[in-house]
């Protein structure tokens, strides 16, 4: 089962690893403790316990530019692998049940939940996280909006909320239509409409939205005017 | 520094840096996800080892065997943790039931095992191995087939004033109205986390925890240790809303883990356990008398509500406004409390006066429609100066019918249709709703540490907690404004328990006691700098980084240069809230638009007047409100924890099932400050806000859907099946 020195995993040793990791996580032993995050039924005849030892692949990626290679356990999130194993810690775990929106990150270009995805289904992608947007003493453009109109309060919403923001206005841009687009036809626009309809999925709690929308109004606005001029600031 | 008399002027109403819209200072940090959260401290102790919760299948009874025996051979582990091999433990103060069960179990999702291992996903899949039988015992988990058993809470009498039966019945106008509330999750973003990390007798706990003394004295009575040899580290919280005042099963585990494990360990709660696992704001069945004059003057109140709670624990105080905010000679409130075997009730943002206002603040508006009145004006009526229940005891400031007259006009409520559901706009039906908000300023002790460097530099310690509140900012502009620098030459240090004690973070008491013990530590330090730089006349200025007294200015730095000076004080108060009673107020306005067909309510505009004393910084003061405002949105129209009665526990306990609002439920919102002082409060003259802002929105939408649609919803949350079968004819 294990996979070593292969950094070209095969679409069938991923279906194998994922198929291991699978029974090793949903099948419930016994019938009366569950772990807390599962409610599964319990398991009509617990036998005994199958000792499996972890199931490890190899995954290279890139993250904020840099090449990585991993060895990790097959049941690793994209979240975890980033969070515990590449001590890039911005990205949150809210949930780890992609219900809230903090672990958000860019992958090839697109904003995911990072919590629903496993690190070995990355290999030769690219991750940008909010530490590859900018840094304190340079922050990307999106960064500086959300200090600037406050659009963040305890601050473990945020990254994924920066994430997404930026996401989202790069979907708009592509012409990419959400729910509330009126016209499938015509270029959507960054109005206060679609993007509170696009960051939905990006909880905060502490109830910054209005804010976050302001700095959102705010970096679209600035992007239009630079497009106006002929440059492109994000 | 002892605060006994109401503040003169003093360094702190320069406002040269206090009272500026600010940025936080630790937003830089927070926003390029470089500030670090208790899980997230790879930097601070090497070989740390994973800790994951095993929460109990039941709610009441006992666990009759365990076997731990197939995940101690798992992969990875390196420690079981359970009752059994944990030792003797005592129980926090703050803490209702125990952080670990068994053999007795108290309530469902109560921790019963830690799995420790060298990696999540081992120790995840390792406590699924754990067998546990349980015996369950019937318990009592439905507040309304309680109600009848509820009894008076120690501590907590009836207040009555006047003969309030006497004058109810003889009252021409009566409102008799029964409101109920739901149990309600904190739901912060991040779950409660801990590292824990053993020196031989001494505990190191990098936890998410707001009230940094409290925890070190429930991890001392809990783990019975001396308070010297334990550590709460807490530089970054991510959400509390009282969900963190207390240590939790988190920081317990660790702790154990890491003694078990013999190496550091570190515990998040998934966010299934948390609802069940930990506290939540207990659900309410509130009844409200009103009786007033034809004129509309109120001459009995009344107000009654039931709750419940593990045995040992406190109602929720939902009267508590009651006694304060309306005139009115004949007055009752009561509170009786059931015991139900739901995980623990706590406080959770305004307890009291969050669920207290979404029933009072709808009652004021049934009253006003029976009399014919506005609801503003009735309220304003029945407006008082002075503690009604002590009369001749004044408010410090009450602007109250101030917040509702400019926000009426800023909300444009003369255009308001008194007649509920006479605007329609295509398929939706308008309205807009009033209520009053209210909440206590409570004032504490608080403690800080100040020192001064060669170079200028003012770095603050206290045990302060930022819990996104802003209070590293206000913090800053407090030593800026006192010591006469600017913001850019203050460090701010917090959440340590190795710092001075402070208040912590609660009841919105946090602004103004951390700063003003900040300002008293400051203050202590300009004598320091004065005595050492040889200023004995008259009392130094202190400005632009520099001192100055007799003619002669001399750098800020220059009392540093042979070393730094390090001074510590606290605030203490005397009797001046005896003296007066010291509120927060604020009109809440909200507008709904409901589609006629399916129901769907939508919030449209959200405005906020508030009168809260000083503003230490507009910005995140702002921030606090509209946060708030959308707490009060989703308790309005979405939140409740769906109790299981027969099973006894919170079914929805997840982020999906859940729902708080998102970007789409949220309008724009707007926040106005009265400018107010309050000499009273401290020497910062300011009070507290992140708790005004929840209390009343919930009824001011209520309200709004009522006037919108003419449906009377008196159970929370408005959901559309509450009023779709009574919405009127589409024409």
């Amino acid at each position: 089962m294990r996979h070593h020195g292969n950094a070209d995993v095969s679409r069938r040793g991923l279906l194998l690893g994922a198929a291991a990791s699978a029974a090793l996580t949903a099948t419930p032993r016994h019938g009366q403790a569950m772990p807390a995050d599962g409610d599964a039924p319990p398991a009509p005849h617990p036998g005994p316990a199958p000792v499996m030892n972890p199931v490890m692949n190899r995954v290279s990626l890139t993250v904020n530019g840099t090449a990585q290679t991993l060895e990790v356990d097959t049941r690793t999130t994209l979240l975890d692998a980033l969070r515990e194993h590449l001590h890039l810690t911005g990205t949150k775990k809210g949930c780890d049940h992609g219900q809230c929106g903090a672990c958000t990150v860019i992958v090839d270009g697109r904003r995911i939940n990072s919590c629903l995805t496993l690190a070995i289904m990355h290999e030769g992608g690219s991750v940008t996280t909010v530490e590859g947007l900018g840094t304190p003493a340079r922050l990307h453009p999106m960064q500086a909006a959300f200090v600037k109109h406050d659009g963040y309060q305890c601050g473990y919403c945020t990254p994924g909320q920066i994430c997404s923001a930026v996401a989202v206005l790069d979907e708009i841009k592509a012409g990419i239509p959400s729910h509330v687009t009126a016209s499938l036809t015509d270029a959507p626009q960054p109005t206060h409409a679609e993007m509170r309809e696009r960051m939905s999925g990006n909880i905060c709690r502490c109830g910054a939205y209005s804010n976050i929308l302001d700095a959102m109004t705010d970096v679209a606005g600035q992007r239009t005017a630079g497009q106006q001029n002929g440059r492109d600031p994000a | 520094m002892k605060f006994d008399t109401p503040a003169a002027t003093n360094p702190i109403d320069q406002l040269k840096v206090v009272g500026k819209a600010t940025d936080r200072i630790d937003g830089p940090l927070k926003t390029t996800g470089t500030a670090p959260y208790a899980y997230e401290r790879h930097d601070v102790v090497a070989n740390q080892a994973y800790g994951f919760i095993l929460g109990s299948a039941i709610a009441k009874g006992r666990i009759s065997r365990m076997d731990v025996a197939a995940a101690k051979a798992a992969p990875g582990v390196i420690a079981v943790v359970t009752a059994e091999n944990a030792g003797a433990l005592g129980k926090g103060k703050w803490n209702t039931a125990a952080l670990l069960g068994g053999p007795e179990i108290q309530h469902y999702h109560q921790a019963v095992a830690l799995v420790v291992a060298e990696t999540f996903e081992q120790a995840r899949d390792a406590a699924s191995l754990i067998k546990v039988d349980y015996q369950a015992e019937a318990g009592a988990y439905d507040l309304a087939a309680a109600r009848s058993g509820a009894t008076v809470a120690k501590g907590e009498p009836d207040s009555t004033v006047g003969d309030f039966n006497g004058a109810y019945a003889a009252a021409p106008v009566q409102l008799d109205a029964t409101y109920t509330t739901p149990d309600q999750g904190h739901a912060m973003m991040e779950p409660h986390a801990t590292i824990a990390a053993w020196n031989g007798d001494k505990l190191t706990l990098w936890t998410a925890n707001q009230m940094i003394n409290w925890g070190v004295k429930d991890v001392s009575q809990t783990l019975n240790m001396p308070e010297e040899n334990i550590r709460l580290i807490s530089p970054y919280i991510g959400g509390g809303f009282g969900g963190k005042l207390f240590v939790r099963s988190d920081a317990l585990m660790a702790a154990l883990g890491a003694k078990a494990a013999g190496r550091p360990v570190k515990v998040a709660l998934t966010r299934p356990l948390m609802f069940n696992n930990t506290t939540h704001r207990p659900a309410t069945i509130q009844r409200i008398r009103i009786g007033t004059t034809r004129e509309g003057r109120i001459t009995a109140i009344g107000h009654e509500s039931w709750s419940g709670d593990l045995p040992g624990g406190k109602p929720e105080t939902a009267v508590q406004q009651t006694r304060l905010l309306y005139a009115g000679a004949n007055r009752l409130t009561a509170m009786r409390l059931a015991v139900l075997d739901l995980p623990e009730g706590n406080a959770m943002r305004a307890p009291g006066e969050a669920p207290g206002l979404m029933a009072l603040e709808i009652a004021m508006d049934e009253m006003a429609e029976k009399l014919g009145m506005d609801p503003i004006q009735f309220r304003i009526l029945n407006d008082t100066q002075e503690d009604p229940e002590k009369p001749g005891r004044p408010y410090s400031q009450r602007q109250l019918a101030e917040c509702l007259r400019q926000g009426a006009e800023r909300f444009g409520w003369a255009k308001r249709s008194p007649k509920p559901a006479s605007v329609r706009e295509g398929r939706w039906l308008v309205g807009v709703g009033v209520a009053a908000g209210f909440r206590n300023n409570l004032v504490t002790k608080s403690a800080a540490r100040v020192r001064l460097d060669g170079q200028g530099m003012v770095t603050v310690e206290t045990d302060m907690t930022d819990i996104g509140t802003g209070t590293y900012t206000i913090i800053a502009q407090t030593a800026a404004e006192t010591m006469g620098v600017p913001l850019d030459r203050v460090a701010v240090r917090l959440g340590d328990s190795s710092f001075p004690v402070s208040c912590g973070s609660g009841g919105q008491w946090g602004a103004n006691n951390s700063t003003a013990g900040v300002y008293a530590a400051c203050m202590k330090l300009r004598q320091a700098v004065a005595r050492k730089l040889g200023f004995n006349a008259a009392e130094p200025q202190f400005a632009d980084g520099h001192v100055s007294s007799g003619g002669h200015t001399v750098p800020l730095a220059q009392a540093a240069k042979d070393g730094e000076l390090v001074v510590e004080d606290l605030i203490e108060y005397g009797d001046l809230d005896k003296k007066y009673q010291q509120s927060t107020f604020a009109g809440h306005f909200v507008e709904v638009a409901v589609d006629g067909a399916t129901g769907e309510i939508r919030l449209r505009r959200m405005l906020a007047v508030c009168a809260a004393g000083r503003i230490l910084n507009p910005k995140s003061a702002r921030s606090q409100v509209i946060g708030a405002m959308t707490m009060g949105a989703g308790a309005a129209l979405m939140e409740e924890l769906a109790v299981d009665k027969r099973r006894g526990f919170f079914v929805n306990h997840d982020l999906a099932g859940y729902e708080v609002p998102v970007h789409a439920d949220i309008p724009h919102q707007e926040v106005v400050f009265l400018d107010e002082v309050d000499p009273i409060s401290s020497p910062m003259k300011a009070k507290g806000v992140g708790e005004l802002g929840i209390c009343g929105v919930g009824a001011a939408v209520a309200n709004a859907v009522y006037n919108a649609t003419g449906v009377r919803v008196r159970d929370y949350p408005i959901t559309l099946d509450k009023i779709l079968d009574h919405l009127p004819e589409m024409t």
